[in-house]
């Protein structure tokens, strides 16, 4: 498959999850959308991951060329667990808190 | 001798920090004993300095060097030859007499005050001392400004006055604007030659490498120079308003020496002035003028100070024309005789005023001849000395510039001989109206008259018989003596030119000048034997007692429209452009935080919205539009 649909498919999730970030209130909703950029990342890695390595094969059969990418991506799914584990414990306490988890909520950064 | 000549120098220096430094330690007695005798020392040391260079010729002693860089480099130098021994002599042994004076003068003066002054007048004396033993034209100027500086603080004196003040700020600027010249001439020297010592720019090889556009603008410059420290037209107008210092003061700095640091300067650099003719001219004329107009004014002005103010400056004007006319040893002669008679005149005049209190008008006086005998009589001998009436110095110094006038032009001979005759009338008008006919004071002040201490009176009588007799050391060749001054000279301005007139137009020039002169005087003393001026009443009196109008000419002229225009700067320029950008500037960035403080909402979603649309706009910026959209472009279209 070219890796134009990859590219397609990768801008088009991480622009919903662009606008779902901007446009809803729902903490969670907003969590998911993050979660949604990380993987269109994450995707995007892979497939330029495969094509390179597909291109270094060609050339010697022995080829690593393009594995470091999908290094990364273990990396940032690690991250991305840590991060859920950490924002789930805050939305839990602004719950818990504030009996909301509208973030509009939260005027309290401002002064 | 390195440490003999250094010695001259350091002991007024050593007297200045002694009293300055320990003004409120010492008692008035031990001032006035270490301040005089320091410049003692340096007299003696001056004697001794003088009688190395009669018989071992000149002499330059290196100390460091003041600046070395790779370019140039200005040695601190000192040089003693036959000019500045002669000056070394009369600096400082004028300038111990006037200490002497000082001691009794001052002596209602509080200790600190007392104190102050001595210092000053030290720090003068080494200032002096070291414009004419330099060896090059940068370590004068130290001495120049040094000189001018010690003007400045002793006519502020008493600066509880703000008059004084005034005055003493006159001085000062009028001698920055001069020393403005002389320091451009100095820079012009340096870029021309890449030196300014004396040994170096003073020489026919020098000469050959300045064009004559350059001599004219350096000896110009340097005349500029000259102008302000030597108050020449149209720079005078400071040494009048000088006597407001102590009288001694005026003596010293304002008659006997800082005002001739211009002629020896000019003496000094006659090399570079002889291959000028125009410049020449200029100094010639400057100083005619100035002579003339200085003695106008002195006619009709009734402050004793005053009068022997713009003696001074038209004498100086005397000293000019003569270095104009290129009678560079006939200038320094006058020099040396004007110094002893204009300090026995200002000391004498110090020594009536402080008979009579305070009171300079001479109108106020009359009839202090026996009250006042050795004042009287060595004020008189300074009186004949002035006028120009042989056997007394001024005769001879004075004849000999105007022989030397004559040879350049009789119409600067003619002019001459009118300055001296109104020198001698002004100068007995002084006299009589002080010395002679009734007192005129309250009867008060003749309950009080007395003659002043030894202290006082002892420097005026060595002043009057140095006047009397300092004209042996240029006695004319023509009355059978031979000239050993400008023997003396010869080495530095070189040899007297060979007297173009013949002995008999000599004899007449001689006997018309003094025959002018004592004709004048006796008017002078008949007129004003008995009565004494009122206001002026003709219109010409009236231009005269109010100096020409020349004080009201400059401020209306140069100090008026200067104020008006730094009024201008500070009531619109300051106010409006400057404080505006500056509260504008503070105006601005208040205003814009007031705008911008909305964003900070407090919502999350805005600060999110903020970011993105940031971010987008950096990557517009950074891969710059154009590779943007060929990357959309290959995006869409398959290759």
């Amino acid at each position: 498959m070219p890796i134009q649909y990859y590219i397609f498919f990768c801008l088009t999730l991480f622009s919903i999850g662009v606008i779902g970030v901007l446009t809803r209130r729902n903490a969670i909703i907003v969590f998911m959308c993050i979660e949604l950029m990380l993987n269109a990342v994450n995707l995007l890695l892979v497939a330029f991951s495969k094509m390179q390595h597909a291109a270094g094969l060609k050339i010697s059969a022995a080829s690593t060329a393009g594995i470091d990418a999908q290094i990364f991506v273990f990396f940032i799914m690690v991250v991305a667990a840590a991060e859920v584990s950490v924002g789930l414990a805050i939305i839990v306490m602004m719950f818990r808190n504030t009996h909301s988890i509208d973030i509009n909520f939260l005027k309290r950064l401002k002064n | 001798m390195k440490i003999i000549i250094g010695l001259i120098v350091l002991w007024p220096l050593i007297g200045f920090l002694f009293n300055g430094l320990g003004r409120n330690i010492w008692s008035k007695k031990v001032i006035a004993y270490k301040a005089t005798g320091y410049i003692v020392c340096s007299f003696i040391f001056s004697i001794l300095a003088f009688l190395h260079v009669q018989d071992h010729g000149p002499i330059t002693v290196h100390y460091f060097d003041f600046i070395n860089t790779s370019n140039f480099k200005i040695p601190f130098d000192l040089k003693v030859d036959a000019l500045s021994s002669l000056f070394l002599l009369v600096i400082t042994g004028v300038g111990s007499l006037i200490h002497l004076y000082s001691t009794a003068y001052m002596k209602t003066e509080e200790a600190p005050h007392y104190a102050r002054y001595f210092a000053y007048l030290n720090l003068f004396v080494f200032s002096m001392l070291l414009l004419v033993l330099g060896d090059n034209f940068v370590i004068m100027f130290i001495g120049w400004e040094g000189v001018g500086l010690c003007s400045y603080l002793l006519i502020g004196y008493w600066f509880t006055n703000s008059s004084y003040n005034y005055a003493a700020k006159k001085a000062f600027i009028m001698n920055r604007i001069g020393d403005l010249g002389f320091l451009l001439a100095i820079f012009w020297l340096l870029v021309k030659l890449g030196s300014v010592s004396y040994g170096t720019v003073l020489t026919a090889e020098s000469l050959s490498k300045l064009s004559t556009a350059d001599i004219t603008a350096i000896t110009l410059l340097l005349f500029v120079g000259a102008m302000g420290k030597s108050a020449q037209i149209p720079l005078y107008t400071w040494l009048p308003d000088a006597m407001a210092g102590p009288t001694p003061v005026s003596a010293l700095i304002h008659a006997a020496t800082m005002v001739t640091a211009g002629i020896y300067m000019i003496t000094r650099a006659n090399i570079l002035f002889s291959a000028s003719e125009f410049t020449q001219h200029i100094i010639a004329i400057i100083g005619i003028s100035t002579a003339l107009l200085a003695a106008t004014i002195a006619l009709k002005q009734n402050d004793i100070k005053k009068v022997l103010a713009y003696s001074t400056v038209s004498q100086l004007g005397y000293m000019f024309l003569g270095l104009g006319v290129g009678a560079y040893s006939g200038a320094v002669f006058h020099v040396i005789t004007h110094a002893f008679f204009k300090a026995l005149l200002f000391l004498g005049a110090g020594s009536v005023i402080h008979a009579m209190h305070h009171e300079q008008d001479i109108r106020k006086m009359g009839g202090l001849k026996s009250k006042l005998p050795i004042t009287h009589i060595t004020f008189l001998i300074g009186c004949i000395a002035i006028a120009g009436v042989p056997p007394f110095s001024g005769f001879f110094s004075k004849d000999e510039i105007l022989a030397a006038a004559f040879a350049k032009s009789p119409i600067y001979w003619a002019l001459g001989v009118l300055g001296a005759a109104m020198t001698a009338f002004y100068m007995f008008r002084l006299y009589a109206t002080t010395f002679l006919g009734q007192f005129r004071g309250t009867s008060d002040q003749e309950h009080h008259l007395h003659e002043s201490p030894t202290a006082m009176t002892l420097p005026l009588i060595l002043l009057a018989i140095a006047s009397a007799i300092a004209g042996a050391i240029g006695i004319p060749e023509l009355m059978g003596g031979h000239h050993w001054l400008s023997h003396q000279l010869a080495p530095i301005v070189g040899e007297a030119k060979e007297a173009s007139l013949s002995h008999a137009t000599e004899w007449i020039l001689m006997g018309v000048s003094v025959s002018i002169a004592v004709i004048a005087l006796l008017v002078a003393v008949n007129r004003y034997k008995r009565k004494t001026e009122d206001e002026p009443k003709t219109a010409l009196g009236k231009f005269l007692y109010n100096k020409w109008y020349i004080d009201e000419l400059y401020s209306n002229v140069i100090v008026n429209p200067l104020n008006q225009f730094a009024g201008f700067l500070k009531n619109f320029v300051e106010k409006n452009i400057i404080d505006g950008a500056v509260n504008g500037t503070g105006k601005l960035v208040q205003y814009s935080a007031r705008q911008i403080r909305f964003i900070q909402s407090g919502q999350v979603g805005y600060y999110i919205l903020f970011m993105v649309l940031s971010l987008v706009l950096l990557f517009i910026i950074w891969f710059n539009d154009v590779a943007i959209l060929r990357f959309l472009f290959k995006l869409t279209h398959k290759s």
